[in-house]
């Protein structure tokens, strides 16, 4: 059966994982091919812009993708495949086994439910214990995400908390049944960067009392420099490159990451330096070109990137896991000239995205901006 | 309820090289969306053809009445025939053929429910943005009132002056109708134009100095004009069902002119004598009518806001 | 929460008060109890005229007319003369209201029930067969005028009787004259059965649709989605979550159909033959009886602002995000 659970216990195994949405206009590819290791409490975090598909990869690990999804691959909770589990199968392990926290705390959290009812509520699903019980865990929890009077706190309802309370007490729902995994689906998002502190504060908290493992899915790379032991770049659905922390951070070995990294506004840089960002937007998932997906957009496109993706493949001169396996990973035909390039060097910049007044843009839906991708302005359709 | 972020479906933006003149006049868009709008309409099947069928429909009561060779008005010899090659509809106890009466009665019930939808519309859409518009103590008043209106029945209140405007004729009833409709349509009106005031593009475009006229008429006007739409096709089946009801109490259209629902209450005897004929065929004009214009607002609703989850009926 | 259904009870009064003068005004501008009298044959003298224009209270101002009306009516409990021989109002508003009552309250809960669970499967079953059919069937009953459906169904319902020889639902009158005891209640029931049904139907398909929309709405917010991965069952997820919260919606809903589903009522009375509310309404407006038809549309308005005023708490105990508004 299991072996003995050790530091390095690989809690999540993610393999091959794709998942297609037919729609209308075509099948949606919106994960194609996702792989990662989550190993026992460590926090390994995903980036990518929307669309690349963070999202729905952590969503289908919960199950939660709606009935026309298709999945395949396998994900692996310790010894356990999930894919396939039926749904009632799977609400054993959502909330006790892995946890699940959601972007928007403004509707994460049923207004006509007091929210002691809410967290008691995850206990008692998992755990068969007396109403007070549960009431007393949920102060608890209150507690240990820092809301103050938690006692009082429990018998409110939700729009009597103010947004970065309301998240926090979706972190205590998710740390209720210490689940061995937390996913955290961009938490920060959709609040002020100084409640994001405290948000972050609380996801930390809830690691240390769960010592569970976290997956932290964000845009935002200063989040994640500052919680994660790894990152997992995600572009166009498919990974582009994982590494730990300072490998990302100082060894970027993908265009696209070095342009993440160039759009990101630093303290440490000189005033006179701009941002570089990186022009266009990300493609259509449905009917993807052959190649790398970021080709348009890459400053060192060549041939061969347009007819063949690359995978991804170890990079030189990084570290090895226990397992012998190479920790730094990156999908790029190129990943030796990146090394050591500076954004500026590479991106140009200059922002010829023209932020066209919103008067053009009244109805929503009507009009597509279009780039043309060479330095032009955009048309508007 | 119009902005639904759906987790889902990650996909967006779209990255196509094509070539052409960047085009920034405001009225390419407006095309554009009309014809965005079209397209999504047709791919309602049932409300396509539910065009068909009322076209067809006002074409029978309008033209057809006048061509039929029996008028509404005609005693032929024949009492109490059923459906034959002569009376399609067969005639009543009295000889009048029933064909030329459904037209008839038909074609005055449309000519009534057009009416209402158009005179409530107009009158609830300027109530229901001047309302939403400014907001304070302008809207809270006027929608006060909207309030005590609709504390009364419309039957009861169309019963009312039905009876007392009998002698006026069908416009008068279609008066009183109207005037008793229009305030649910000011509250719809008023509830987008308040959600719409609101909308980031109306700050935006208030932040490049639009003018209010602008505003109005750009952003709020063409979005509001969706919804109503599609509450006219309501009212129209509203109305028919409204003035029918009422003719059939006998306070609506007076003899010797004729409504679908004077028909159906003179048939109610005839049916319990086996004169099925009398009953079913005003009962299904009413049926067809109403309908189609419901399945018409349906697709109509679907076509302008498709983000809404509907049924593609 | 006391306070908050003590605040929605003030602001009814007056609501109410308006109410009453704004219906006054109608019915002395639409209703002329003089009409009948001096249509007789031969007319009657104007002596004759002046004294019932003098019951009637006819010869003053619309301001001094409605006054003494409202005194009359909430400091002496007098409706006023009714100018139907042998009908003493108040008598005839308690009768007709009780048979109504039962129709109109038993079709509002039996219309609520089918559009909540019509609306729940069509919404979970979204563009499936029984979706599709449902909301057809729902545009059907949309489109269907009540006095059709109520006089086709009741011939139906003749002919199924005459060949069964079983007489249990009847097809006229509100009850069988001379029954006491369990006879007299199956014997209601057995005439409740049509009209209920006819009422309902067209609530139901308008309810159905919104709920259905309702439903939709819930199902696709973030609430659902963290109840679900916190390990909620399907089941308990849909009923506590989704239902609960998309139920709040509907009772505003049908508070404000009050209204119609009273005017439907008479169209169904009136096909069925009750002497409810609705024939008091017809018949007085038929005799132009100024008084009867005042209390008629002054009741009715009491009717739809206490619904309303219900609403208005169910909804505060079910959402408490309004409770302090």
């Amino acid at each position: 059966m299991t072996q003995s659970a050790t530091a390095t216990d690989t809690v999540l195994s993610v393999r091959d994982l794709t998942v297609d949405f037919p729609t209308g206009d075509g099948v949606v590819h919106a994960v194609r091919g996702v792989s990662y290791e989550l190993r026992s409490g460590e926090v390994l975090g995903i980036v990518g812009e929307s669309g690349s598909g963070k999202s729905v990869t952590s969503m289908a690990v919960m199950g939660l993708l709606p009935k026309t999804a298709r999945i395949a691959g396998s994900v692996r909770f310790r010894d356990e495949e999930l894919l396939g589990l039926t749904d009632k199968e799977m609400t054993r392990v959502r909330g006790s086994k892995i946890a699940m926290i959601f972007q928007d705390p403004m509707t994460s959290l049923n207004p006509v439910y007091k929210i002691g009812y809410q967290l008691a509520e995850a206990v008692l699903a998992h755990n068969d214990v007396s109403r007070q019980t549960a009431r007393r865990r949920a102060v608890e929890l209150l507690d240990l995400v820092n809301i103050p009077q938690p006692d009082k706190r429990v018998d409110q309802y939700p729009h009597e908390f103010s947004g970065g309370m309301r998240q926090r007490v979706v972190i205590a729902i998710a740390m209720a049944n210490d689940p061995d995994v937390i996913i955290a689906d961009e938490p920060t998002t959709a609040l002020d960067v100084t409640v994001q502190a405290q948000v972050l504060e609380s996801l930390r908290a809830a690691q240390r009392e769960t010592g569970a493992a976290m997956v932290l899915i964000t845009h935002d790379l200063g989040v994640v420099a500052g919680q994660a032991d790894r990152v997992l770049v995600m572009y166009a659905g498919k990974p582009v490159e994982i590494g730990t922390v300072e490998d990302i951070y100082y060894n970027p070995r993908m265009p696209y990451t070095l342009g993440l990294l160039g759009s990101l506004p630093r303290l440490d840089k000189r005033e006179q330096e701009r941002l570089t960002p990186i022009q266009g937007g990300p493609p259509s998932l449905v009917n993807l070109p052959p190649g790398c997906p970021f080709t348009p957009r890459c400053p060192l496109a060549q041939e061969i990137c347009q007819t063949r993706e690359p995978d991804l493949e170890p990079v030189d001169g990084s570290g090895f896991t226990a397992a012998g396996l190479r920790i730094h990973l990156s999908a790029c035909h190129f990943k030796e000239q990146v090394a050591r390039q500076d954004p500026a060097d590479l991106f140009t910049a200059t922002a010829t995205d023209a932020t066209l007044p919103a008067e053009f843009g009244a109805a929503p839906g009507a009009v597509e901006i279009v780039d043309n991708n060479n330095g032009t302005e955009d048309e508007i359709r | 309820m119009h902005d639904l972020p759906t987790e889902d479906n990650q996909s967006t933006g779209n990255i196509t090289p094509s070539a052409g003149p960047v085009e920034r006049e405001f009225t390419v868009q407006a095309r554009t969306q009309f014809q965005l709008i079209f397209r999504r309409f047709l791919q309602h099947k049932l409300a396509v053809i539910s065009v068909f069928v009322l076209v067809a429909i006002v074409l029978l009561a309008f033209v057809g009445g006048a061509l039929w060779h029996y008028k509404y008005t005609d005693i032929t010899p024949d009492n109490s025939v059923p459906p034959s090659g002569t009376h399609p509809f067969g005639t009543d106890n009295l000889g009048y053929d029933e064909f030329a009466r459904v037209l008839r009665g038909t074609q005055r019930s449309l000519e009534i429910a057009f009416t209402v939808a158009i005179l409530a519309t107009v009158v609830g859409t300027i109530w229901g943005a001047i309302a939403g518009f400014y907001r304070g103590i302008v809207d809270s008043v006027m929608m006060r009132i909207v309030d005590l209106v609709l504390t009364i029945p419309i039957i009861a209140a169309g019963a009312l002056l039905g009876h007392h405007f009998q002698s006026a004729g069908w416009s008068a009833l279609a008066l009183v109708i109207a005037g008793l409709s229009w305030p649910a349509v000011s509250r719809i009106v008023r509830g987008q134009t308040l959600s719409l005031r609101e909308k980031e593009y109306v700050e935006a475009a208030r932040a490049l100095g639009a003018k209010d006229s602008r505003i109005i008429f750009r952003h709020i006007l063409p979005n509001v004009i969706g919804q109503v739409i599609v509450v006219v096709t309501i009212l129209v089946a509203l109305a028919i069902l409204t003035e029918s009801a009422l003719s059939y109490l006998g306070f609506g259209v007076q003899a010797p002119d004729t409504s679908l629902g004077t028909l159906i209450s003179a048939a109610q005897t005839a049916l319990q004598g086996g004169q099925w004929w009398l009953f079913y065929f005003p009962g299904i004009f009413i049926i067809l009518i109403c309908l189609s214009v419901n399945f018409i607002g349906d697709g109509l609703r679907d076509a302008f806001d498709p983000s809404q989850q509907r049924v593609r009926a | 929460m006391l306070a908050f259904a003590v605040r929605r009870l003030l602001v009814s009064i007056p609501v109410f008060i308006v109410s009453t003068f704004l219906v006054f005004l109608l019915v002395t501008w639409g209703a002329d109890p003089l009409a009948q009298l001096k249509a007789k044959n031969p007319p009657p003298s104007q002596a004759v005229i002046n004294a019932m224009a003098n019951t009637l209270y006819i010869n003053h101002s619309i301001p001094a007319r409605y006054g003494h009306w409202f005194s009359q009516l909430f400091f002496h409990g007098n409706w006023g003369p009714s100018i139907q021989s042998g009908i003493a109002i108040g008598q005839l508003l308690g009768t007709s209201l009780e048979l109504t009552a039962r129709l109109v309250i038993l079709a509002m809960i039996l219309a609520v029930i089918l559009a909540i669970i019509s609306g729940v499967i069509s919404a979970t079953r979204q563009y499936s067969k029984t979706d599709y059919t449902i909301t057809l069937i729902g545009f059907l009953f949309l489109s269907l005028p009540v006095f059709w459906f109520a006089i086709l169904l009741k011939q139906l319902v003749v002919n199924m009787n005459n060949s069964l020889n079983w007489y249990f639902i009847s097809t006229y009158g509100a009850n069988t004259p001379g029954l006491s005891g369990w006879s007299a209640f199956s014997d209601a029931v057995g005439h409740l059965i049509l009209p209920t049904i006819v009422l309902a139907m067209s609530s139901y398909a308008s309810w159905s649709r919104f709920q259905r929309a309702s439903m939709l709405d819930v199902l696709g917010s973030d609430y659902m989605r963290l109840a679900r991965a916190k390990g909620l069952s399907r089941t308990r997820v849909m009923v506590k979550h989704g239902l609960r919260t998309a139920l709040i919606p509907l009772t505003t809903q049908v508070a404000l159909d009050t209204a119609a589903i009273l005017g439907g009522a008479v169209l169904t009375e009136n096909v069925f033959g009750w002497q409810g509310m609705g024939t008091m309404l017809v018949t007085g407006i038929n005799a132009g009886d100024f008084n009867t038809v005042l209390a008629w549309l002054t009741v009715a308005a009491i009717i739809v602002i206490l619904f309303n005023l219900i609403a208005d708490l169910l909804y505060g105990v079910l959402d408490p995000r309004i409770r302090n508004a």
